[in-house]
């Protein structure tokens, strides 16, 4: 078993059903597992139970589809990405999409570091029309302050959605389902999620998706929305 | 009906653990309902996370998908809010892999591995929206059959399922399924379709049907006899065996949750050779067949490429006495550890070889060092037939020590027949002697766990006559080795009294419970192996209701000769080979290892087809 680390590979996956429904220590055993079959070289921990080295950029929460998570991957060998790629192609189940590889700085900063928000996609299935939507949105947007509560290590804890929101806005509506783009703030200062939003505007939905576009790292943008 | 997707993610918004319902794992086989003959819901009457680790049904999934005019899909018990919730969207409970109800298989197969799960079955028939009683079911429900430990006594179940398959699985299934499949192609008047299936299916050497046998009380309301309706019906059922193990499915369905059992496993012996008076597992699995070292080593390389686990677990009752376990540890090892593959190994012997084993896996450094001696005293280990000595444990024990653990977890009973509190008190005093031994071997403190459970007398074994202890005797004895064990460093566990109760009363009860389970079921029992959801005042009402005295199930010494209610089923021991163990058992004589000497059991004789097509004596019956 090599300890030594020489690579670093950084992936781009994407999630859809049925694998939404795994957490992230789900997806952590999974990954764990397909690139063992696919025996690619992976550098493990020392110790009595060693392990290979995997570093998520910001967890999935369960239920959400995605199309742009990434994994830092420690390798004891080198490895072209197209070979690495070609390797793990026939080993992703159903659910598990890998879209890009690159092999990175060993001492980049990990895929955490910095990040500042996540795009989502949510499409909300309620009685209400595009305009009352709308409006409902708007009037969300105005508030200076939204307090919602959570489940945090084991307690309910009331915090602030408002700063959380970057951007929302509708941008269509098939029948009964709107689709809202939401740009939320994501890291150590807090996440936010979109159900948290679509509960807050109250629409009565009678279904809902979501599913996370893209990851943003750096400073924020001058003009807040 | 199939859930479709949208549906489907409605439905699991609202529970906890959605992975559990979804199906899509890796290596899940999804075949075209279309071109089966026969399909087949496997049924596990408890969460996923207990289902997916039971090694029986994962061996009937590979055995039944294999066949190309055949398909087995899954299906486990939804936690309660899952339940709720399948019923306020009026759903039923559907299988895994296409997300097809229950109701829309030919066939749907239960495995009962633990009696507590026994009202489960009743909710996923109910979701499933198959009815219940196996006497309401009409030609275009599915059959519902039954395998698994439990079901050597079938009676408590009797009234829910259609068909007991009896024994092994591996070529019974497929037996089954052929025999619905020219069912299905045969004509015959709406009415007697049905009864016609159950007839036919009698004619399957392991398959018992319930409903073609009477069974009467004596007018005390003892059970009095079993007898087959029909001449067609077998009047004993014998187990169906495999004269050697099968091959082992080598692309073993992967989790995508995190399970009990959350590695690969490999049968690499099926059946005991100790002979333990107390054991259902040592006399139900006769003869012991091993697989052998290059076969065992060439599944584990594709198990292993297929699959891609961290950890290997080689199952059997008792690994160490597998002839190759040194090598097949050893060559597993030297294959497999450059990919961070450890072994592991879940039932050791109590001798100096087993430490040597474990010394040889990285795994066990995790978990720590765990035996069974069951017994306290010499003289109860000789009436259960353990066959250890004092000297083997406290070697053992040392061994272990100066090999550098700290821990120790041991298993004992209490209840055990002839145990006086004099042999409750000789559990104490090892605890401590081997609490002593580890001070002086280690530098640091040790740890020793004892895990005291209750002696449940099971159906085929010497003591299946023997009265469970009394409640009042066994929480005596419990808080009396309690207080005698207590010291820093010794802990000591036991199971509720409750589970233990139900447990024995639903191992050896007759098919009168069946309308107890009913009852319980539809007052809301449901989960009982978990504590939070275990509510035994709904069993004693229900009882009282039927009019039944549990203790003249569980309390009661039997007689030699009185009718039991699993009487028609034959498992190759005889009854006189049990009545005999027990005498010798009550009188503290041993009996040795079969592979050495011969008792007589009646499995040679039982299998003696089976046993003739073996090239070699590969079962260890000595000549």
């Amino acid at each position: 078993m090599q300890t030594l680390v020489v690579q670093r590979m950084r992936l781009t996956f994407g999630i859809s059903e049925p694998l939404h429904y795994a957490s992230v220590l789900d997806l952590g055993r999974l990954w764990e597992r397909l690139l063992r079959r696919a025996r690619v070289p992976l550098a493990y921990t020392q110790g009595y139970n060693p392990h290979p080295r995997l570093q998520f950029a910001a967890a999935l929460p369960v239920g959400y589809t995605s199309e742009c998570e990434l994994l830092d991957l420690l390798l004891a060998e080198e490895l072209e990405p197209q070979t690495f790629l070609a390797m793990i192609a026939p080993q992703l189940p159903p659910g598990l999409t890998v879209t890009h590889a690159e092999a990175i700085a060993l001492h980049a900063p990990s895929p955490q570091a910095g990040m500042r928000a996540a795009h989502y996609r949510v499409s909300v299935c309620t009685p209400r029309s595009a305009n009352q939507v709308s409006a409902a949105l708007d009037a969300l947007l105005t508030r200076t302050q939204i307090m919602r509560e959570r489940h945090k290590k084991g307690e309910m804890r009331a915090y602030d959605l408002r700063p959380l929101i970057d951007s929302l806005t509708l941008s269509g509506t098939h029948g009964a389902c709107h689709t809202l783009e939401m740009v939320l703030r994501c890291g150590q200062e807090g996440s936010g999620r979109p159900e948290q939003i679509v509960d807050a505007l109250s629409l009565d939905h009678t279904d809902l998706t979501i599913h996370r576009c893209r990851l943003t790292w750096g400073d924020p943008p001058e003009d807040k929305a | 009906m199939q859930i479709t997707d949208a549906q489907l993610r409605r439905l699991l918004s609202h529970v906890q653990k959605p992975g559990r319902y979804v199906g899509g794992e890796w290596n899940s086989v999804r075949k075209d309902w279309r071109v089966a003959r026969v399909t087949l819901a496997l049924a596990y009457p408890d969460l996923y996370e207990i289902g997916m680790s039971n090694l029986g049904l994962a061996l009937l999934y590979d055995i039944v998908n294999k066949r190309n005019d055949l398909l087995a899909e899954r299906a486990y018990a939804p936690w309660p809010d899952m339940e709720t919730a399948l019923r306020e969207a009026d759903l039923p409970l559907y299988s895994l892999e296409t997300h097809h109800s229950l109701a829309d298989f030919d066939v749907v197969g239960f495995t009962l591995q633990h009696e507590l799960t026994y009202t489960n079955v009743l909710t996923m028939l109910d979701l499933g929206r198959i009815p219940l009683l196996a006497s309401a079911r009409g030609s275009d429900d599915p059959l519902v059959i039954a395998g698994g430990s439990c079901t050597y006594n079938p009676a408590p179940m009797a009234d829910f399922i259609d068909a007991f398959a009896i024994g092994e699985g591996e070529e019974l299934i497929v037996e089954v399924l052929d025999a619905v499949a020219a069912w299905k192609a045969s004509a015959g008047p709406a009415e007697r379709r049905r009864a016609q299936l159950l007839e036919q299916l009698t004619q399957v050497p392991g398959v018992y049907v319930p409903a073609l046998y009477a069974t009467t009380y004596a007018t005390d309301g003892a059970l009095a006899s079993i007898r087959p309706r029909t001449p067609s019906a077998p009047p004993r059922v014998c187990k169906r065996i495999v004269a050697r193990l099968v091959p082992v499915p080598e692309r073993p369905i992967v989790p995508t949750m995190e399970v009990v059992h959350d590695r690969a496993a490999i049968e690499i012996q099926r059946g005991c050779s100790r002979g333990c008076r107390f054991c259902q597992a040592g006399m139900i699995y006769r003869p012991v067949r091993q697989r052998p070292v290059e076969e065992t080593l060439t599944a584990i390389d594709h198990i292993l490429a297929n699959t891609g686990y961290g950890e290997v677990s080689l199952v059997s009752l008792s690994s160490s006495d597998h002839t190759g376990i040194e090598e097949l540890v050893a060559q597993t090892m030297a294959r497999h550890a450059d990919q961070g593959v450890s072994v592991s190994l879940p039932s050791l012997r109590i001798d100096s070889f087993s430490v040597r084993l474990a010394q040889m896996i990285q795994s066990m450094r995790k978990t720590g060092f765990t035996f069974a001696p069951e017994a306290g005293s010499q003289r109860l280990r000789d009436v259960i037939n353990k066959g250890v000595t004092e000297d083997d444990l406290m070697r053992t024990a040392e061994a272990v020590f100066r090999s550098g653990w700290n821990r120790l977890k041991l298993y004992f009973m209490i209840g055990l027949p002839t145990e006086s509190d004099d042999d409750v008190l000789e559990i104490a005093r090892l605890l401590r002697a081997i609490r002593k031994l580890g001070r002086s071997v280690r530098d640091r403190r040790v740890q020793i766990s004892a895990s005291v459970g209750t002696f449940i007398p099971k159906p085929f074994t010497p003591f299946q006559w023997e009265p469970l202890a009394d409640h009042a005797v066994v929480e005596q004895r419990q808080h009396m080795l309690r207080s005698a064990a207590q010291a820093d460093g010794i802990k000591i566990s036991w199971p509720d009294w409750d589970s233990t109760w139900l447990e024995a009363l639903l191992s050896r009860g007759d098919s009168r419970l069946g309308r107890v389970i009913a009852r319980v079921w539809r007052a809301g029992a449901r989960f009982e192996a978990w504590s939070e959801h275990f509510h035994p005042a709904l069993w004693r009402a229900a009882l009282a209701e039927e009019g039944l005295d549990p203790d003249s199930c569980t309390q009661r010494q039997h007689d030699q000769s009185e009718t039991l209610p699993w009487d028609v089923i034959d498992v190759g021991v005889t009854r006189a080979f049990l009545w005999r163990e027990r005498e010798r058992s009550l009188s503290g004589e041993l009996s040795p290892d079969c592979r050495e000497t011969c008792h007589g059991c009646g499995i040679r004789a039982a299998f003696s087809r089976e046993r003739g097509v073996l090239e070699s004596d590969d079962w260890g019956c000595p000549a």
